[in-house]
């Protein structure tokens, strides 16, 4: 079974994040970088299958050239190898554009299976594996806590608010996953050390016949027309106990619905 | 803090990375919970393991890493700034690997060491005994040949992972009086007659399981043998000799762990309406514990390079031990001194941190042992 597993390179949701100035894209450059946290669970997923059943695992990631240390990071886990699609103008790209050029490197590679997370922690629109399903013509599940493999029939636990839906699918076809799906591993020094010999082929826009004026801020179907930092959490509301502590903390809760 | 390192290598780079994303994530958030239970952390042991953290030393036909001491030794310091007891049990677990790994035969080797550096078997080092720690040498424990297997009598003392290891290195007597008489036996926890006893109630690495074991008429193959019948204590001393090295390093993590506790609580802590790290008093009392735990890693590498470079290390290896233990217990001391009573309670570790630094100085030979190798090489 030959699997790939979208990677997106994105700023760590645990240390300061910013938009940049200029254009309002993600400021990539000042920030600390590391492998989208969802896409763990989408490599997690692929590998456990690949060692089930058989199969090659590559990865795929769209982004500038610094992205190839999560790359690196990724293919220590186990992958055999990767692509990575990087082009000066690709920056600024929305959605729209970024699953244009991640169809045309999919095109180019052979594959039953796409796996995903169900969305970055940088861009949180969900709308990749819908979009790449659409433009590649394969079926899309999406959301997945549980997915099973028989032949080229997969099936999957659709994660929702209530509970979960079972959808199926035959493949190729791409899943999304949430982090309910497994325990990612983590690597191996074996591993670490095997990633700096896994190849990772670099492809530009002109490689997988994109026009760049389709693309980057220039082909964008979106803008960020201003943005402003979430304001600091406040105060909070502090309860002193002069004896009816309980009640007014009773009082409290049930004034916010929580009781 | 930040520790500025000279790796040999890249590789060496990369594994020191991997081990401390693994002991921030795996180790740090357990350490409290579990010591205060008194739970040994079977699960991280294999997660260090999958990750191949166990066994870095040995060969990698076999699994290992076949990494220096030096770098070794330095993923130990790590994990034990994190949690005693995991870096403990590496040090151990490394331990009880060493007589199958450098004296074992072709077939003990490939049957059992990939497993145990993969963390799926856990092994214990079985020498002290309940009337002989120090004086090793006259240990009592019997081994008789009877057909292809050794019956085996005797007690022995506080052994680590009792009831938890797979495998137990015995170090038994088989033939003469003194060190000449002393085999090495490897035996599978399901040997019948090796029946570890009720677990030892200790001062600190409260998740450490440490029990006496009880050989009674146990049975183990006779092609259990390591190396061969009279070189038992060779081998437990050359594994202790490495072994010391692991607790000297296991000795810095943790000093370095209260020296940064204690500094950061220093900095946050006012009184007079001054930052208590800007007393002098104080200020120079954390000095000294940092200048302490930079002596104590500079002596641990500098012995692990002596023994990498295959030059004598053995007294250097026990100054090293005698050195990093004291200053270890020493520091994590003064930084209960730093939080004053907070220092003295469960809810910051420093006080642990203080109980676990005194094994240090009894573990893999006191610290009064260490002294008499070092004098004894003195006066030759
Ligand atoms: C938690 C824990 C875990 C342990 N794990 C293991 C293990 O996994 N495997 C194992 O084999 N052992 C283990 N030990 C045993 C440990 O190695 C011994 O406790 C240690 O060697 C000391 O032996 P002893 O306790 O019999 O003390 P003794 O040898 O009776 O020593 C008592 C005191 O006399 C001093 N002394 C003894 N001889 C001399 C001398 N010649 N000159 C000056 N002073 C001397 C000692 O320094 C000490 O202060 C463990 C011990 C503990 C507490």
């Amino acid at each position: 079974m030959k699997i790939v597993v979208l990677v997106k390179q994105v700023p760590d949701s645990g240390s300061e994040r910013s938009l940049r100035a200029d254009d309002g894209t993600v400021d990539r450059a000042s920030a600390s970088n590391v492998i989208n946290e969802m896409d763990e669970y989408a490599i997690e997923e692929a590998l456990k299958i690949a060692e089930a059943q058989g199969g090659e695992v590559t990865l795929l990631t769209m982004g500038p050239d610094a992205a190839t240390e999560s790359i690196r990071k990724a293919l220590s886990m186990g992958p055999d190898g990767a692509v990575h699609v990087t082009d000066d103008a690709l920056h600024g790209s929305c959605a729209l554009g970024t699953s244009k050029v991640l169809a045309a490197a999919l095109r180019t590679l052979e594959f039953d299976l796409v796996l995903c997370g169900a969305e970055s922690t940088d861009g949180r629109t969900q709308t990749m594996p819908h979009m790449l399903a659409e433009r590649l013509g394969v079926p899309a599940l999406t959301g997945a806590r549980k997915l099973t493999v028989e032949g080229s029939t997969l099936t999957v636990e659709r994660q929702t608010d209530e509970g979960y839906e079972v959808v199926q699918a035959t493949g190729p076809a791409i899943v999304s996953v949430w982090d309910t799906i497994n325990e990612p591993r983590y690597p191996s020094f074996k591993g670490i050390m095997a990633a700096k010999k896994k190849p990772i082929a670099t492809k530009s826009l002109a490689d997988l016949g994109v026009e760049a004026g389709e693309v980057g801020l220039a082909g964008a179907t979106s803008k960020v027309l201003s943005s402003a930092k979430r304001p600091a959490r406040s105060g909070g509301q502090k309860v002193e106990d002069s004896g009816n502590g309980g009640a007014d903390l009773v009082a409290y809760l049930s004034a916010e619905k929580f009781v | 803090m930040t520790v500025e390192r000279i790796l040999p290598t890249e590789e060496a780079a990369a594994l020191l990375e991997l081990t401390t994303e693994l002991a921030d994530a795996e180790l740090a958030p357990r350490a409290a919970a579990f010591e205060e239970r008194g739970e040994f952390p079977r699960e991280v042991l294999r997660t260090l393991g999958r990750a191949g953290l166990l066994g870095l030393p040995y060969e990698e036909k076999y699994g290992g890493a076949a990494q220096p001491y030096e770098v070794y030794l330095q993923v130990l310091e790590i994990l034990a700034s994190r949690w005693l007891t995991v870096a403990e049990a590496v040090s151990v677990h490394t331990l009880a690997c060493y007589p199958v790994a450098m004296y074992g035969s072709e077939e003990l080797k490939a049957r059992f060491l990939p497993d145990a550096v993969g963390g799926e078997l856990l092994g214990a080092y079985c020498l002290s005994e309940p009337a002989g720690g120090s004086d090793a040498a006259n240990l009592t424990t019997k081994a008789v040949l009877d057909g292809d297997e050794y019956v085996v009598n005797g007690t022995k003392a506080w052994i680590t992972h009792a009831g938890e290891a797979d495998f137990y290195n015995v170090f038994c007597r088989t033939g003469g009086p003194g060190p000449k008489g002393i085999s090495c036996l490897f035996a599978d926890a399901s040997t019948p007659g090796l029946n570890p006893q009720k677990r030892e109630r200790t001062m600190g690495l409260t998740g450490s399981p440490v029990a006496q074991v009880a050989l009674d008429d146990a049975r183990v193959p006779a092609d259990r043998l390591v190396g061969g019948e009279g070189i038992g204590f060779t081998i437990a001393m050359s594994a202790l000799d490495a072994g010391r090295l692991g607790i000297a390093a296991c000795a810095v993590g943790l000093a370095q762990a209260a020296l940064d506790y204690a500094v950061e609580y220093a900095k946050g802590r006012e009184q007079f309406n001054t930052r208590i790290i800007d007393f002098q008093g104080l200020g120079f009392m954390l000095a000294d514990m940092a200048t302490q735990v930079s002596a104590a890693r500079a002596m641990v590498l500098a012995t692990a390079r002596l023994r990498d470079n295959g030059r004598p290390f053995s007294v250097e290896a026990a100054k090293a031990k005698l050195f990093a233990t004291d200053m270890a217990m020493k520091v994590t001391t003064d930084a209960v001194q730093v939080l004053g009573g907070y220092g003295y309670v469960h809810d910051h570790p420093v006080e642990r941190y203080m109980r676990e630094a005194k094994l240090l100085q009894i573990v893999e030979g006191t610290n009064q042992i260490q002294r008499l190798v070092i004098s004894r090489s003195l006066a030759k």
